[in-house]
């Protein structure tokens, strides 16, 4: 059993990157996430593993020192909340096109705008449907616990480095703030430059003697080869779509009427469904842990299973909820209930959600 | 009579191209500084003997494409980016070599916040700024270094400090900061400017080989002749008489302290 600790989500996350045998970090301070790199200056890292924490001028400078790094083979990180993730997009789309693998926290708060710096799960669209310019994708991790903050650092660098992929874990005000007990993993090492060398052929380390030398771009003039590219891109995401699928079914076997949520709101929905059983309802909930790849065929299942209805659960105006009535393609009754702007539903509302728009409605 | 093998001999060779420039045909309009540039670079880089060692980055403008020339490992950047790209690999690379190749609209205007902040923070690499007082790239408009009056596709009646500003001296306002550690300004448009660039540059990348405190900066001032709509020799005498009295040659700032 790994060290048992009374953590943040924020700490927990912070803590995995240097665990995970991160070599940097770079961010900036934005509520509700200015923990991870508060927590990462005070463990002093580069004295327990040789990691390197720096607090960049903006997140553009972050992301983009985290592509200059990814692009040198190194194992990165970065986090931020939604204004600075709006900012960290031109490198996003960068680093998907000269396809680096890192790992980066998006601590949601509402928008638009400035917006406030309660929890929310707004930035769905953002996250999955591409942020950035072009057609690209990234692995987004929905984490709905302090325990799931530090496993996700270590999931995505896997899921990073196996795809040259960026790796979302998406998170929200609730998970990042709140304190709970978490069984951290051992400490994993950092590899060694002669590892980098031979693990990632394409990275830029300085062109030795008699060898090919390495680029890292996004950029080619001639479209039929950025055609070919994108195809290369896509072929990838398939793959991922294929192989890569998380989600939790609870009490679902039986279910006619599933909660379909992630995250913070995924807690919520699990208490509405006991209160729902309680009530004699059959209800079920399907957690999502990867959004992007989105658990398509899963829900597919349900409606096979004479499922009558879903109530998607997130706290924004509707977002996911498109991407559940495209997977069930009407086979059900799909609706949407969510508190957004920075409030978060009870279950209580949630379920009588349930009740109105799905069961009654 | 003489042929052309007994010309081409190795006891007659007085000059070679540096392996460190690949044989692909650069993309530059002919008679720009680019080219010159870039080459210098390179062999600056192989006369030290740092190739196996040294990581270019090369943001968005006319020299986008430095990576199809420069025969070394690059990193391709987003416009104005370099300084935050390079600072992710030195940081995490700090035996390396890491330079910057960025024009003055990179480096001066969209990136300005990534440019200062490197220098303040003495980061140690080698950044090389080839201000040639316009947007190259995308035809010819106005960058933050185009002079008082003079023409570009966004300021057609030259431009207007009142509407417009004045030229920014970048190199002199990083001159200032404490984490600069070697500032010159150089050009390449005579066989003689180019010894003396040369001479910086190599300069610059040994101050980063001899893991001095802080960055080392060095501006290249340039023509763009297709921007400025003028033949190759017109540019340089119009540099000459125009950008030099505004940008004047030499260096800043010698081993930590100001000269200037
Ligand atoms: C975010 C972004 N904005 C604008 C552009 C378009 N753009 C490409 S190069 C350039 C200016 C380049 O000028 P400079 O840096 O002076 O280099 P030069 O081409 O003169 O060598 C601009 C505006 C871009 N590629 N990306
Ligand atoms: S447009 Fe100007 S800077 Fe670009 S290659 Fe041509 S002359 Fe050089």
């Amino acid at each position: 059993m790994g060290e048992l600790k009374l953590m943040k989500g924020n700490e927990a996350l912070a803590e995995a990157a240097i665990r995970a045998g991160a070599d940097a970090y770079f961010g900036y301070p934005i509520t509700p996430q200015s923990e991870v790199i508060e927590y990462l200056m005070s463990e002093k890292p580069y004295e327990r593993t040789g990691m390197v924490v720096l607090q960049a001028e903006s997140e553009v400078a972050a992301i983009n020192m985290i592509y200059g790094a990814a692009g040198a083979g190194k194992r990165v990180i970065t986090s931020s909340s939604s204004p600075g993730i709006s900012l960290k997009q031109e490198g996003i789309s960068y680093i998907s096109g000269a396809e680096l693998p890192c790992v980066y926290a998006n601590v949601v708060r509402g928008g638009p705008g400035l917006g406030t710096i309660q929890p929310s799960q707004a930035d769905y669209f953002q996250s999955v449907k591409g942020g950035g310019h072009g057609d690209y994708k990234q692995i987004v991790l929905a984490p709905a616990s302090v325990q799931e903050m530090s496993d996700f650092v270590k999931l995505g660098f896997e899921l990073a480095f196996k795809y040259r992929i960026a790796v979302l874990i998406l998170s929200d005000g609730v998970i990042g703030q709140m304190m709970e007990k978490v069984e951290l993993f051992d400490q994993m090492p950092r590899l060694t430059d002669e590892e980098i060398y031979e693990k990632f052929p394409w990275a830029t380390t300085g062109k030795k003697k008699g060898t090919e030398r390495r680029i890292i771009t996004s950029l080619d003039l001639d479209s039929h080869k950025m055609e070919e590219h994108n195809h290369h891109l896509q072929r990838k995401y398939k793959t991922i779509m294929e192989n890569e699928v998380r989600s939790e079914a609870i009490h679902c076997d039986d279910a006619e009427y599933i909660f379909v949520a992630y995250g913070s709101s995924a807690r919520i929905a699990q208490k509405a469904v006991d209160m729902a059983r309680a009530k004699g309802i059959k209800a079920g909930l399907i957690r999502l842990i990867t959004l992007f790849p989105f658990p398509e065929k899963q829900l597919q299942a349900f409606c096979k299973q004479g499922v009558k209805g879903f109530l998607a659960v997130e706290m924004s105006a509707g977002q996911m909820v498109e991407d559940v009535r495209l997977s069930v393609a009407g086979c059900a009754k799909v609706q949407h209930y969510g508190r957004f702007g920075g409030i978060i539903h009870s279950p209580e509302e949630v379920l009588r959600a349930m009740e109105q728009q799905i069961i009654g409605g | 009579m003489i042929t052309f093998e007994d010309i081409v001999k190795p006891e007659n060779l007085v000059y070679e191209k540096t392996s460190l420039m690949t044989d692909k045909a650069l993309s530059y309009c002919p008679g720009c500084g680019h080219g010159t540039a870039h080459r210098i670079i390179m062999e600056v880089i192989e006369e030290l003997g740092l190739e196996e060692n040294t990581i270019g980055v090369a943001p968005v403008g006319c020299s986008v494409l430095a990576y199809e020339f420069m025969n070394i490992d690059m990193t391709q950047a987003a416009h104005g980016r370099a300084p935050a790209v390079a600072t992710g690999i030195k940081r995490t690379w700090p035996d390396k070599i890491v330079f910057t190749y960025q024009g003055d609209g990179d480096l001066a205007a969209i990136g300005t916040a990534e440019t200062i902040h490197a220098c303040n923070r003495g980061e140690k690499f080698v950044i090389i700024f080839v201000n040639n007082g316009i947007y190259g790239m995308t035809g010819g408009q106005m960058a933050p270094t185009t002079l008082p009056g003079m023409k570009s596709s966004t300021s057609p009646y030259g431009r207007d400090i009142e509407t417009m500003g004045n030229p920014l001296k970048i190199t002199e306002l990083v001159a200032q900061l404490p984490g600069t550690y070697f500032v010159t300004r150089q050009a390449v448009h005579t066989p003689a400017a180019v010894r003396k660039a040369k001479k910086a540059i190599k300069k610059a990348f040994e101050n980063q080989r001899d893991d001095k405190h802080g960055l080392s900066f060095v501006e290249i001032v340039s023509n763009c002749n297709s921007g400025w709509k003028m033949t190759p020799t017109d540019s340089n005498k119009w540099m000459e008489e125009n950008m030099f009295p505004y940008y004047p040659m030499g260096d800043i700032k010698v081993d930590g302290k100001l000269v200037k």
